[in-house]
């Protein structure tokens, strides 16, 4: 259910700016990979153009590979819609479907692209995804009470239940926790130990505990200043980027120095 | 008298409030008011008994009004120094601008209740005006006409401004979307009667001069609707949260499917609010259907033959063209005036509604 | 780890339908937009040429007729603009500084209302209240100020006089020149009021200092808008105002310039022959004219994207 990614001398560009620089990783299934940096380094950049989110903005370009099972993302038949399917993301704000209750927003990947679902499949597929989220003891009782009546937490697993119920290989997390009080987050930092038994998983943050906490690896990209391009400055296991880097400005990082 | 000679006085006081010195008290205003109007009525009473006329009580009150203004001015400046003097005239000034708009809102509410309830009866809305020369008669052709030729303008509209404000905030880059952006704006500022004069002579160059149909009305009035749809649209379509949209491509939805199942479910009510604000704004008009769609006084349920009736255009043509009694054809008028009003009321009040309950709510 | 194969794109023939669709919908505007220019002059040419013998409706050839009406069009929507501007001031004012705030929407609901009201509604007020109330209103001045050359000549015994029209095309564009003037009024940033209050302004201070500079743009757009809406406006010109061919300054006699639009409204019914294009090329100038005024609207308005201070 989960593949690796391999991203080869990435540079992405929003019209004629370059945004991201050269960037070259690998990121292997079922572990957790955290993107780290200040500001503006480009991590959330980076991360959209793992499932072709970056298009999404007008203007926006990619140069190089990405590769998830040998397969090259920007291979000119690609098709971005089923990339897509293959690669779920989390945004930075829960953004359940306003008109939709919460039992149809679960269900929003498969009703929104006209596939039938029988009714027995639909509420199998409602229950696993939200267990799979751990959302659903909170909202069983009421799944047809619209999904923008949630605690911030709640809908933000919500929206990772929605992203689970279309069975993605990946899933794209894009500061996941950072619109949420802590409770809500350690809820969310647990469910994250728990997908990653199933999914590849990448998340960008700016909170380093919490990277230190749920990631196996740690990419750290930097900026050199304001209108340069992004950088990845350090790929290590987290221990090995916390304890021991081996780039200076990474150690400047991660001991709070700047940043 | 200044403030200067009675400041000793009030700092003698024992425990004044240096603060509340030299203020008019709160009062103050409405006696000022009251005595300006009380003078007022007493002029305008000498005036009705020397020359015999009635009393006029609206000219009093205006009148009335109209001396508060400066009379506040007088008394804010003696006690409290001229600053102040000038924020009391211009509350004094700006308060009555909204009172002075408020006259012929009043006005107009009054006389068309009043003059219109005259013919507003079972008959007004059963009959129409064939055979009709004096006396009875009613709007039944014209009311009938107004529903076909919005009908048919909303019909028109409604696919084209809405497609169009998709396109301007879904797929609109570069040129098009500017030049389109641009038109629409000409279009919210063709006179209407210059929509009326469009209509007339496309349909007369294929069907004959003086040829004067419903459809051509309903044209001339989409002339207006749809640059008042599209925007209204384009504005609510651009409220619907980013996120939204990306949420749904993130599952791997096409951009058509987002649109139609996310982002139009997400702002139809607003949408629906604009198309019906739109449709009361046209169904008053009447230049352009007197021009497009002529006058008559039979039923006619063809939008593609002959003349077709509209209430507005209806209470154009009672006044104009009087007969005998005339007081007959006025109250018809009128009459057609309040069904009209009525109607406009109504759209505008159903519309706020709809925007008001059947909003999504964002919950953040 | 098994291998897949890799994803190919397909065809969407939803997406393309839809998009195609939507760019076919803009560019209808376009096309349509293009028609009434080119119908409109088509129909015209014929009749800037025309003299009076070949359309009865001339006197001596289309220039003299349609210069009294353009002036009539023009000055009834100038003083209209006059008269509406300070007033729509006044009550965007009231509304979103004076007015308690539960009440601020309320109290535009109320004025929007005056734009409910369907122009023909406006034309039969005017003739059936309006003007007959202002008879001794213009008396009055006529008595008094008759030294100013506005208001001397005869006084209109019906009061279907220009300025009365005037006065109805000013209650008619108040609800659009009250929004807006709301509308930048209550963006005015808090900081730079909070910032003159907090100076010991008094509330007009306040206003004077930070609403209106402000506001200004939107109230030269709102005013430019409303000039627009006056030259198009047809119906109520139409039934209230008495008018002949002239060009005159004076407010309150019996004999009135007409404007265009009223005059086409009048006279098509009727109209025959080479007479309707005279009328269709009156309407042509009366095209170019609210266009331009638009135009300069917009320009005025893009401007102040450019360079709002604030925010």
């Amino acid at each position: 259910m989960s593949k690796r990614i391999e991203v080869r001398d990435l540079n992405v560009y929003y019209s004629k700016f370059l945004a991201v620089e050269g960037v070259n990783l690998a990121i292997e299934p079922r572990s957790v990979t955290a993107f780290i940096g200040p500001s503006g380094c480009g991590k959330s950049t980076f991360l959209r153009t793992l499932n072709r989110m970056h298009e999404v903005i007008p203007g926006a370009r990619v140069e190089g590979e990405v590769l998830i099972d040998g397969n090259n993302l920007y291979d000119p038949d690609v098709d971005p819609v089923l990339v897509r399917r293959q690669v779920g993301m989390v945004f930075q704000r829960p953004n359940p479907f306003p008109t939709m209750s919460i039992k149809e927003n679960v269900l929003a990947g498969v009703k929104l692209n006209n596939k039938r679902i029988s009714k027995s499949d639909a509420d199998e597929l409602v229950e696993r995804s939200l267990r799979g989220a751990n959302l659903w003891n909170e909202v069983k009782d009421r799944l047809d009470r619209p999904g923008s009546g949630l605690s911030g937490g709640q809908q933000q697993r919500l929206c990772i239940a929605r992203a689970i119920a279309v069975s993605p290989e990946v899933i794209l997390m894009d500061e996941p926790c950072s619109a949420l009080d802590p409770i809500s987050t350690l809820a969310i930092e647990d469910l994250i130990e728990e997908l990653k038994l199933k999914y590849t998983i990448v998340i960008v943050t700016h909170n380093m505990q919490q990277a230190s906490r749920v990631s196996d690896r740690t990419a750290f990209f930097n900026i050199a200043g304001t209108g340069k391009p992004g950088n990845l400055i350090e790929y290590d296991d987290t221990t090995t980027i916390f304890s021991n880097p081996s780039v200076q400005a990474t150690e400047d990082y991660v001991s709070g120095r700047f940043g | 008298m200044t403030v200067q000679t009675e400041r000793p006085v009030e700092a003698a006081a024992p425990i004044s409030n240096s603060l509340t010195a030299g203020r008019l008290p709160k009062s103050a205003p409405w006696t000022i008011l009251v005595v300006a109007i009380a003078v007022a009525a007493a002029v305008f009473g000498v005036v009705s008994i020397g020359t015999g006329a009635g009393f006029n009580w609206g000219g009093a009150l205006f009148v009335g009004a109209l001396l508060y203004i400066p009379s506040i001015w007088l008394f804010s400046t003696l006690v409290e120094g001229r600053r102040r003097a000038m924020d009391r005239l211009v509350t004094a000034l700006v308060t009555g601008a909204f009172l002075l708009a408020m006259i012929p809102l009043v006005s107009l509410a009054i006389t068309v209740i009043t003059l219109g309830a005259a013919r507003f009866d079972a008959d007004f809305f059963s009959m129409s005006m064939r055979n009709v020369t004096g006396e009875g008669g009613g709007a039944l052709h014209a009311i009938i006409g107004t529903l076909f030729i919005t009908g048919a303008a909303a019909i028109i509209s409604i696919p084209v401004g809405l497609m169009t404000s998709i396109y301007l905030v879904e797929y609109g880059r570069g040129r098009l979307a500017r030049g389109i952006t641009f038109f629409v704006d000409v279009m919210t500022g063709i006179p209407s009667i210059v929509a009326g004069l469009f209509a007339y002579s496309l349909f007369a160059i294929f069907l004959g001069p003086g040829t004067r149909t419903g459809i051509a009305g309903a044209v001339a009035l989409s002339l207006l609707m749809i640059p008042v749809v599209v925007r209204s649209s384009e504005e609510m379509l651009r409220l619907v949260p980013n996120e939204l949209r990306e949420a749904a491509f993130a599952l791997g939805v096409p951009k058509w499917l987002t649109i139609v199942k996310v982002v139009l479910p997400t702002s139809i009510a607003g949408i629906t609010t604009g198309i019906m604000l739109s449709i009361a704004r046209v169904i008053g008009e009447t230049a352009p259907l007197l021009i497009a769609a002529g006058f008559t006084a039979s039923v006619n349920y063809n939008l593609f033959s002959d003349r077709m009736q509209s209430l507005p255009v209806y209470v154009y043509t009672q006044y104009a063209n009087q007969g005998n009694p005339p007081e007959a054809f006025l109250d018809r008028a009128w009459a057609a005036a309040l069904t009209l009003i009525l109607i406009v009321m109504a759209l505008n009040l159903i519309a706020r509604l709809v925007a008001r309950f059947f909003a999504p709510k964002f919950g953040r | 780890m098994s291998v897949t194969a890799p994803i190919k794109a397909k065809l969407r023939v939803g997406d393309l339908i839809f998009s195609r669709s939507a760019v076919f919908a803009g560019s209808m505007i376009l096309v349509t937009l293009a028609a009434v220019a080119i119908f409109l002059v088509v129909q015209s040419l014929p009749a800037m040429a025309a003299s009076n013998e070949e359309a009865s409706i001339l006197t001596t050839n289309f220039w003299a007729y349609v210069g009294p009406l353009l002036f009539g069009t023009v000055w009834a929507a100038a003083l209209a603009l006059v008269v509406a501007l300070p007033v729509s001031i006044g009550i965007a004012l009231f509304i979103s500084h004076y007015a308690p705030r539960r009440l601020a929407s309320v109290l535009g609901y109320i004025v929007d209302l005056l734009a409910a009201v369907p122009s023909v509604v406006f034309g039969l007020w005017g003739i059936g209240v309006f003007a007959p109330a202002l008879v001794t209103a213009y008396a009055w001045l006529n008595e008094n100020l008759g030294w100013i050359p506005l208001f001397s000549g005869t006084p209109s015994a019906t009061g279907r006089t220009i300025l009365t029209a005037a006065l109805v095309l000013a209650v008619m564009v108040l609800p659009i020149m009250t929004a807006i003037c709301r509308e930048v009024f209550l963006q005015t940033p808090v900081l730079h009021e909070e910032a003159a209050l907090a100076l010991g302004a008094t509330r007009w201070e306040m206003i004077r200092t930070a609403v209106l500079p402000f506001g200004r743009p939107g109230i030269i757009s709102a005013s430019v808008l409303g000039l627009g809406r006056a030259l198009g406006e047809t119906m109520a010109v139409a039934m209230v105002l008495s008018a002949s061919p002239v060009i005159t300054f004076q407010l309150i006699t019996s004999i009135n310039p007409n404007t265009t639009a009223a005059n086409i409204a009048l006279s098509f019914p009727e109209a025959y022959g080479l007479n309707v294009n005279v009328l269709i090329a009156t309407g042509l100038i009366l095209f170019i004219v609210t266009f331009a005024v638009n135009a300069f609207a917009r320009w005025i308005v893009s401007r102040r994207k450019e360079f709002s201070g604030a925010n």
